[in-house]
């Protein structure tokens, strides 16, 4: 597999990513500076977290706007994966490439703790390695992700299977209690229609190591090293 | 000659005195210009011998801490110490104050607080991998507190998250005594190359000095002279003095200088702090020995027609002064503009050992260097000592609050409640190298790409430095050493911050110089010497001092971090052990102030051998996989660390079968005895045998399991209850419920 993790002036979680990355491929993936409008064909793009832009005008707003993302709109089109995290699922939103926005979280602080997620479908390139109704537990760190698309665009989401993860607790129950921000029906992350662009909150690339104490989030990069080579 | 500025207000004694000098101090301004500066020269001399700035109250003290041993590569004078932390690897850290602005603007004093001082850290050639913080808020049930609290946390968070540098520990207290001047010190630490630091020293006539990062605006204008002043009613009206902070270009001004750091073109580095360019300016020719020519009218600002006077005295953020190898100018500003920032050269280095000042081609000040520099006042201020109190028999203890009852309030007490609710506020997982998180001993940051890790902690016990300051300084130094120890590190090196009230007056002086005595036997006993720091004083309101602060920010390195252990009891069945000697001292401790309602009696003797010895030994049990958590014992004693250790591994224990004969039961559980930790294990014997052989006072208490804490017979908790209490406490106020 060929990775490509996007740069933009502000982000902060590109080292993590690349990390978690190089681990699961054994090698360097590409990084791709913001103001780059071409680079070498990859089988995965990866948009990171952190404050783009400084996040000033509205979360992944301005980054959405950014030289790189048409060709990475572009690729998406043509069925290249990309995998949002945080910051950079709110990016995926802005441009539209998934549906719904990601509001301030409904306690209005910013959050940053381990969670609970289940997986909703093991039948995607981003979640192969984890078993459907699993519940993993990786950490969110965000002040804008609670999850809002009206009533029938969740109900479309929900059918399409395009709910890629909830929040939930220890052993995999959707509760309210399990809601870090607020997000609708606890929606931590979702798909396109295709199931080939992800973008979610928590940070699979920071709970990817077992001295960090965790390990849940390497599946996510070693299921795509293994569906996209 | 230098000529004023036409708008400029003529300088009269009037003037002087708004500016903070005193008359002897402007005789002596008068005496090294040979003439009367005007305003522009007169605003420099303000804040280069601000308290803030010149340190002329404790620099006499400050002079007398250990700096010096073999892991110190650089001790105070920089913007921040470096130590070696081996495999070519060296540590940057500091700690400093942003008390006066974040009274007055919780939210941005706070966030340029760490905006400041991860500035000092990178300056040096260092990547910040971790923040703490350490506050000190009034009473909760002061009007103002919890907006406090709210503002101060969100500032921090707010830029350390987007900066992306994980905030993995800190401290924070309430004490009354804080209602009009609450503490806000921050702490960076970064990794660096142990050959590749950069000092701020400039030499070399003719080589540019540039100006990059932000622009300059007419924010922070005084805050330096502000931050050496007593509030009073009116203090809110300086919020004109607090600087507004940018995260966003901070996080773009550490990539851009990492990135020209790896090139060769840097002669000199130095960040724009506390009096902006006047004190970069400054110190850089003046440690390099030379003269410095600024154009002002090349100065990047925010806005049209701002006066010499404000670019010299702003202290707008994320703005840093380099001096460049001659033809390195492309090369540096082709990086600055691939980050989009402002990038100018603004003058040169003079052999003249004068700062000159142009604007328009005109010179509008000529300040000779050296001698501002070195005739920076120092005083020898009067000072007495604190007077010491006696012990606290525990039969004079009133108050028959049961064990298990009274553990419960401490536990659910603002001091010792939860901290949640503030650290999942901070980012503390960015960088992917958090393995100890906040809310133990000691945060530890694994050091990129290896299996060594970095612990810190931040510590201070202000009641006990009110008490007997010299054992409170001891205490502080002490603990920090010990938080290091019970996670396995090798402390190495702290940074100190020391918050005191007015220094003019003989008694706050005197708290001073206590607890630097303190320090400084407990640094020289420890091996652990001060390598940077910051002073704040005048933290003052109406004449009301907060209670003197000498907070320590301690650095220890793991070598392996498989022997990594924490606070949380592992499960049942695990013998637990306490360390060090307990004589019940209960002199200035929390189940004094929060139980009987007392604040008397003297803090607890430190005895600095018995603290070596046991640290030594716990941290040798610790590498050597004997012990399987570890938890230093601190506020509340041993009921109150072992409370922790149980919330944390959600695990009971029971201590009843191991009571002492000679100490009653609230001295045995609340008693401060310093220099102990709770240790657990699965081989009691082996523990204590090998205690016993090092000469190390070791008692087994007890063990693991149930869902319950029973401290004595009759004398038993559910665990759930004491979660419930400890757990929402801070949550509850914040929400108007506490």
């Amino acid at each position: 597999m060929k990775a490509a993790v996007i740069v933009f002036p502000g982000s902060n979680c590109d080292r993590d990513v690349q990390v978690a990355l190089r681990q699961s491929m054994g090698r360097e993936p590409l990084m791709v500076w913001h103001k780059e409008t071409d680079f070498d064909a990859v089988d995965l793009i990866v948009l990171p977290g952190g404050f783009s832009y400084g996040d000033y005008l509205r979360c992944g707003a301005m980054a959405a706007n950014s030289p790189v993302m048409k060709e990475v709109v572009a690729r998406a089109a043509k069925g290249v994966a990309v995998l949002g995290i945080c910051n950079g699922f709110q990016m995926l939103t802005e441009t539209g490439l998934l549906p719904g926005v990601l509001m301030r979280n409904a306690d209005l602080r910013f959050v940053c703790r381990d969670v609970g997620i289940k997986v909703e479908t093991s039948q995607s390139v981003f979640t192969s390695r984890y078993e459907q109704g699993e519940a993993i537990r990786i950490p969110v760190a965000h002040h804008d992700g609670n999850y809002f698309a009206d009533e029938d665009t969740l109900s479309a989401l929900e059918d399409r299977g395009q709910i890629a993860f909830r929040y939930c607790d220890a052993d995999g129950t959707v509760t309210p209690q399990a809601n870090p921000n607020g997000s609708q029906r606890n929606i931590a992350g979702v798909y396109n229609e295709a199931k080939t662009v992800l973008g979610l909150m928590p940070h699979p690339e920071r709970l990817a190591d077992p001295k960090l104490g965790g390990n849940d989030g390497r599946p996510i990069f070693d299921g795509l090293v293994e569906a996209l080579s | 000659m230098t000529t004023a500025m036409a708008s400029e207000r003529p300088v009269t004694p009037e003037v002087v005195r708004e500016h903070g000098l005193s008359d002897a101090e402007y005789e002596l301004v008068l005496d090294i210009m040979g003439r009367a500066p005007n305003l522009l020269e007169l605003g420099i001399f303000s804040v280069m011998w601000s308290e803030h700035c010149s340190y002329k109250s404790s620099k006499k003290w400050l002079k007398t801490l250990p700096t010096k041993g073999p892991q110190v590569i650089k001790g105070p004078g920089e913007n921040a110490g470096v130590i070696d932390i081996g495999e070519g690897l060296a540590a940057i850290f500091k700690m400093e104050s942003h008390n006066h602005p974040s009274f007055i603007e919780p939210y941005q004093g706070a966030a340029t607080g760490v905006g400041g001082i991860l500035r000092d850290v990178f300056t040096m050639g260092a990547r910040p991998v971790a923040n703490l913080n350490a506050l000190r808020f009034g009473a909760p049930e002061h009007p103002k507190t919890r907006h406090l609290v709210a503002g101060v946390v969100a500032g921090i968070g707010g830029y350390g998250n987007c900066v992306g540098v994980p905030t993995v520990g800190g401290e924070i207290n309430f004490d009354p005594s804080y209602n009009g001047n609450i503490l806000v010190n921050a702490m960076t630490v970064g990794i660096a190359p142990a050959d590749r630091i950069f000092y701020s020293a400039a030499a070399g006539v003719g080589k540019p000095v540039v100006y990059v990062g932000s622009k300059t605006g007419r924010d922070g204008i005084h805050g330096a002279t502000m931050a050496s002043a007593e509030f009073d009613e009116d203090s809110e009206e300086k919020r004109p003095t607090v600087q507004v902070g940018d995260p966003f270009t901070e996080k773009l001004l550490i990539e851009a200088c990492l990135e020209l750091m790896a090139t060769d073109a840097i002669v000199a580095i130095q960040d724009m702090g506390a009096a902006g360019l006047t004190s970069s300016s400054f110190e850089m020719a003046s440690k390099g020995g030379s003269g410095v020519e600024l154009e002002l009218d090349k100065v990047p600002c925010r806005e049209d027609g701002m006066t010499p006077y404000e670019m010299m005295l702003s202290e707008s953020q994320e703005r840093m002064l380099i001096v460049l190898q001659p033809g390195k100018e492309g090369l540096a500003r082709g990086i600055f503009q691939k980050w989009d920032l402002d990038f100018a050269v603004i003058g040169h280095l003079t052999d003249s050992g004068r700062m000159v000042l142009k604007m328009h081609g005109q010179v509008v000040g000529d300040l000779p260097i050296d001698p501002l520099a070195e005739a920076s006042p120092e005083y020898d201020r009067p000072w007495q000592p604190t007077p010491p109190r006696g012990d606290i028999d525990p039969a004079s203890l009133t108050t028959a609050t049961a064990a298990a009852e009274a553990l419960t309030r401490l536990m659910a007490t603002p001091d010792l409640c939860s901290k949640r609710w503030v650290w999942e506020q901070y980012d503390h997982t960015v960088m992917a190298d958090t393995v100890a998180r906040p809310g133990g001993d000691a945060a530890v940051v694994r050091i990129h790409g290896s299996n060594r890790g970095l612990a810190m902690a931040s510590d201070c016990t202000p009641r006990y430095c009110e008490a007997g300051p010299e054992r409170g300084g001891a205490q502080a130094v002490a603990e920090s050493w010990r938080n290091l120890t019970a996670v396995g590190a090798r402390p190495l090196a702290v940074t100190d911050n020391m918050n005191f009230g007015n220094p003019e007056r003989p008694e706050i002086m005197g708290q001073f110089v206590g607890c630097i005595a303190g320090m400084k036997a407990a640094c020289d006993a420890l091996s652990y010497p001060v390598v940077s720091g910051n002073v704040s004083l005048y933290n003052e309101t109406n004449g009301q001092a907060i209670l003197p602060t000498p907070v320590i920010g301690g650095v220890g390195l793991i070598d392996d971090l498989d022997c990594l252990i924490g606070a949380a009891l592992p499960g049942p069945d695990q013998a637990i052990v306490l360390i060090g000697e307990t004589l019940g001292h209960l002199g200035a401790s929390i189940y004094l102030r929060d139980i009987e309602d007392r604040r008397d009696g003297a803090p607890p003797p430190v005895d600095l051998a018995d603290e070596r010895r046991n640290g030594d030994f716990v941290r040798a049990q610790i590498h050597q996989g004997g012990v399987s958590a570890c938890h230093d014992l601190s506020d509340g004693g041993l009921a109150v660390a072992l409370a922790e250790m149980a919330l944390a591994g959600d695990c009971g224990a029971d201590i009843s079968g191991a009571l002492p004969e000679n100490t009653p039961l609230t001295a045995w559980l609340f008693g401060e005895d310093q220099a102990r930790y709770l240790v657990t294990s699965s081989d009691a014997e082996a523990v204590l045998a090998a205690a016993a052989e090092a000469g190390v006072a070791a008692r087994l208490l007890g063990r693991s399991g149930g869902d319950r804490l029973i401290l004595a017979e009759g004398e038993a908790i559910s665990l759930a209850e004491l979660r419930e209490a400890h757990d929402n406490w801070l949550g509850d106020y914040m929400k108007g419920q506490g």
